[in-house]
């Protein structure tokens, strides 16, 4: 493991060869530039959000600069930060490498994927800054249409390309899936962060088209007058919602899947056991991909839709349950007796597991059709689905972000600091939003800039939480940025000792080509009871060697 | 494994076979859309039937399903099932609104 | 990891000691040819998968308002042209033929039939689009464009020449019953104001477009797609080329199938039913 071996970050240097790269490695960085600056805008809008929150009064801004600041928070945190952020960034760095393949199915798709993500993003952007739109994250007609005000249609442009962008994604991880393994990588030995990015696949490629087409509508009727969801014009705005939310609750599990995935493989590499219940953890994630497309109607139970539909609704949400809850029983019991080690990811991961048991279990207070009367569009939704998708998406992301940026930098980030860090994260995230359940519990409504006097004092401790938050997200970006030039070198392939072919047989950082040739598998996922027995071996040269493998 | 015999060339017979019935159902689709006097959804069911059935020839001969593996299969199926599901959920609730005690939205 | 155990458990996705490397067809990820091969198959089946969403999404707004409005979309149905459309579908459907025997002659490495069968399919699809020129422009004509100048006059005169729309004045106010007549004798089932009528039949013509349109969109970029192979296969026989890769053709093959299915179910959607 000589230093001086070039890697996939110092063999080419130029801004071309990265901007041009079909390096899977490489791809996945640019999307973790892309989605790290789009954090840090939805989180500065976040900010907004809560400072005037923090007095009752609307003092700060008025009702119309509120509800753009929302908006952008909501657009910019689903569709450029959560849904890219674990399949594009660590599904991209890490899946060849996982199951054994120099590369994704794909790697020019795999690209041009990118731009179409950056390029939708800034359309989104420049959306954002000449006014920015007031529709709320999910574009509901008549806000985006009889009642826009704003650049609604090149936003909505922007969110369509970006979902193109997560269709190729999609396409290519499930054809990499099925046909680069390595020899002897059989689906049940597969770590299950790539069963995770398969059943999210699944997602980007059945939902993605039908929330594009939704919003091509929405443009056809703001262009046309057209009543497509206008009921003044004979069209109805439930079936935009039936249509929006056939992808947009999928489009929840293309967020907490690949979390899971992740949740996955670093309790058992911190734990030094092999996940309990493999195949259930595995089947699960496909479970919660199909019924996951089955229970759209819930966001709907308030709207026209018929009760009967909502009862069917109602009753197959509760259904998605059971393979979330199997995931976490798995993940106590492969923590129960094992040798737990308490780096930075791993307190993530129990975060991650603390605070999606919240926020699933809110979510069947809403699928209840009675409750979900009295709590829908309060700030308990917004609290059940921040609980969800920041306690359990970026968890999910930080605890990938650490445990895998030895492997993608060569340098290891400050312990103490990270440590520091994910407790402020941890704190602060409960401080923000469990006050958010007892405001929605007492009838506060979500999107409104000002509320009566009595709710002040959980609205200040949500406000003071999320400033502990918001400090817990700086640190990581300030100590990462750091440690890529004065952290600690790392040249052996496993600092943590985990099992996986991305640390038993990749270099830090990983050589251009990932192996030197094809590895073969020979023992399943997480054999941490076999440490004598390497999960792969690179098989010796044969006499002729045919093929492009000179670093 | 999918695409075993991918690379397998057909006979002529097999494209002209499937031209010719595909013809015949396209005759077959719009006389059916011209019996006078059928109920509306009658004439849905027929013309519908016939499309599936187009389509399944052409999936099944042009696009060579018939003769690829599981994963091919799998793929093909995968698209129209989850289409029904859209479909069927869907109209799961515009069918149900006016069974409801109280009338809202259908005339 | 002794040899039998690898043995029963390599799933020989890469057959590691095949390696033909196809006259540098393979791209440096895949290990065979046959990999490479099925990955592009699959990858295509993929995109289908999502394009069959895609169009399906809009099929099932569409669907959801025929079943409201079934009346005043059959009126509309009317307005298009069953001849046209058949003609249009008769050309798709020989143009997939002639597309699939591309696809042979590419895989026999026959480059001259392969480039005459890609021109065939092209022309159809000209003549398709060629069509559907003349198509649109009779709506423009007859203010059925649902733009600003949208009227549904037309709809209105023909279904009372047919008897199947009355107007009547009730209160004062005009109004349109939709019925049949039967031996003479007109049977109302549904009263509707002509502001209601026209933005029903609108949206009829709304959704008329914006699947033709994109249906149509895709049929011009797989023009595009088929000029460049036509290219390539005369290049390649030009050269004299013994072997070529047959994929792009059988994937555009694919494409181009799927575009007619679309076409398959659009035809008797928007132009048969309830004739």
């Amino acid at each position: 493991m000589a230093t001086d071996k070039p890697n996939y970050l110092n063999w080419k240097t130029t801004v071309a060869s990265w901007l041009l790269t079909y390096d899977h490695k490489r791809i996945g960085i640019l999307y973790l530039v892309v989605i790290s600056i789009f954090f840090a805008l939805g989180g500065l809008a976040a900010a907004m959000i809560r400072m005037e929150l923090a007095t009752p009064k609307g003092d700060l801004l008025t009702s119309d600069v509120y509800n753009k600041m929302f908006t952008a928070h909501g657009v910019i945190m689903i569709f450029l930060f959560l849904i890219p952020s674990i399949p594009a960034v660590f599904g991209n760095f890490a899946l060849p490498l996982m199951i054994g393949a120099r590369d994704v199915a794909f790697p020019r798709l795999n690209l041009l994927s990118w731009y179409f993500f950056t390029g939708g993003a800034l359309l989104v952007l420049i959306a954002l800054f000449r006014g920015g739109i007031d529709t709320g994250w999910t574009f509901y007609t008549p806000y985006s249409s009889s009642f826009a005000k704003g650049e609604v249609s090149l936003a909505i442009v922007g969110v369509f390309l970006a979902g193109f962008a997560s269709i190729f994604t999609g396409i290519n991880f499930l054809v990499t899936i099925h046909k680069m393994r390595a020899p002897g990588m059989t689906w049940f030995r597969l770590p299950l962060f790539v069963w995770a990015m398969y059943a999210t696949s699944l997602i980007q490629v059945l939902g993605t088209p039908v929330v594009a087409i939704t919003l091509l509508l929405v443009a056809v009727e703001r262009s046309f007058k057209i009543g497509i969801f206008d009921p003044n014009l004979g069209g109805d705005p439930i079936l935009y919602q039936h249509l929006f939310w056939f992808y947009s609750h999928p489009a929840v599990y293309i967020m907490i899947l690949p979390a899971m995935g992740v949740i996955s493989e670093v309790i058992s590499a911190f734990s030094k056991r092999r996940v309990f219940g493999y195949h259930f953890v595995a089947f699960s994630s496909l479970a919660i991909a199909i019924i996951g497309f089955l229970v759209w109607g819930h966001h709907m139970f308030s709207t026209g839709q018929s009760m009967y539909a909502g009862i069917v609704f109602s009753f197959l949400t509760w259904i998605v349950a059971i393979p979330s809850a199997i995931k976490t029983f798995n993940w106590m019991a492969t923590i129960w007796k094992g040798r737990v080690h308490w780096d930075t990811p791993m307190l993530y991961a129990l975060g991650f597991m603390g605070l999606f048991v919240i926020g699933g279990l809110t979510g069947l207070h809403l699928a209840a059709m009675a409750t979900n009367v009295h709590l829908t569009d309060t700030y308990f939704i917004v609290a059940h689905f921040h609980y969800v998708m920041v306690g359990g998406g970026i968890m999910g992301y930080l605890a990938a972000l650490h445990f895998w940026w030895p492997k993608m930098t060569g340098r290891m980030y400050p312990e103490g600091w990270g440590k520091l860090a994910a407790m402020l994260v941890f704190v602060g995230f409960n401080l923000t939003f469990f006050p958010q359940f007892i405001l929605g519990y007492m009838g506060m409504p979500r999107r409104y800039h000002s509320y009566p006097e009595e709710w002040a004092v959980l609205n200040v401790l949500s406000t003071a939480g999320s400033s502990v938050l918001g400090l817990g997200y700086l640190l990581p970006l300030i100590y990462l940025t750091w440690s890529l030039k004065y952290g600690k070198v790392v040249t052996e392939r496993n600092p943590w000792g985990a099992r996986g072919l991305e640390w038993e047989l990749v270099d830090t950082p990983p050589d251009p080509h990932n192996f030197e040739r094809t590895p073969i598998v020979t023992r399943p996922a997480y054999d941490y009871n076999h440490p004598e027995e390497p999960t792969a071996f690179i098989p010796k040269p044969r006499p002729v060697v045919v093929g492009g493998k000179d670093g | 494994m999918a695409g075993h015999g991918e690379s397998h060339v057909h006979p002529v017979s097999l494209y002209t076979r499937t031209l010719w019935w595909l013809m015949v159902l396209l005759v077959a689709t719009v006389a059916a859309g011209y019996i006078p006097n059928i109920p509306n959804w009658l004439g849905v069911v027929i013309a519908l039937t016939i499309a599936v059935w187009k389509a399944t020839i052409v999936i099944m001969n042009f696009m060579h399903v018939r003769f690829s593996g599981k994963l091919a299969w799998l793929f093909a199926g995968a698209g129209f099932f989850w289409l029904v599901i859209m479909l069927a959920f869907a109209f799961a609730d515009y069918v149900s609104r006016p069974w409801e005690p109280f009338h809202g939205w259908p005339e | 990891m002794s040899v039998k155990e690898l043995e029963k458990t390599a799933t020989l996705e890469h057959a590691s000691d095949g390696h033909f490397h196809g006259d540098g067809i393979l791209g440096e990820q895949f290990e065979t040819l046959e990999q490479q091969n099925t990955s592009y198959l699959i990858g295509m089946w993929a995109f289908i998968v999502q394009e069959v969403l895609f169009f399906g999404a809009i099929f099932t707004a569409y669907a959801i308002y025929r079943f409201k409005y079934v009346l005043e979309f059959t009126l509309a149905h009317h307005e298009l042209s069953v001849p046209i459309g058949t003609l249009n579908t008769f050309v798709l459907l020989f143009s997939s033929y002639t597309m699939a025997r591309a696809v042979r002659a590419a895989m026999q490495n026959r480059h001259k039939k392969q480039a005459f069968y890609l021109f065939l399919t092209f022309l159809f699809a000209g003549v398709f689009m060629v069509n559907k020129y003349f198509e649109y422009g009779a709506k423009f004509e007859h203010h059925l464009f649902p733009g600003g100048d949208y009227d549904a006059h037309a709809v209105v005169e023909h279904a009372e020449k047919k008897g199947e729309l009355r107007i009547v004045e009730e209160n004062g106010k005009e109004l349109y019953e939709l019925g049949k007549t039967r031996n003479g004798e007109f049977t109302a089932f549904k009263q509707v104001t002509p502001e209601e009528f026209e933005q029903r039949t609108r949206l009829f013509f709304g959704f008329y477009f914006v699947m033709t349109g994109l249906h149509g969109l895709h049929v011009l970029v797989g023009m595009i797609i088929i000029a460049i192979l036509i290219g390539r296969a005369w290049i390649d026989h030009l050269k004299n080329k013994p072997i070529a890769d047959y994929m792009p053709v059988e994937m555009t093959g694919l494409y181009w199938h799927l575009v007619d299915i679309v076409w398959i179910f659009l035809f008797p959607l928007l132009y048969l039913i309830g004739r």
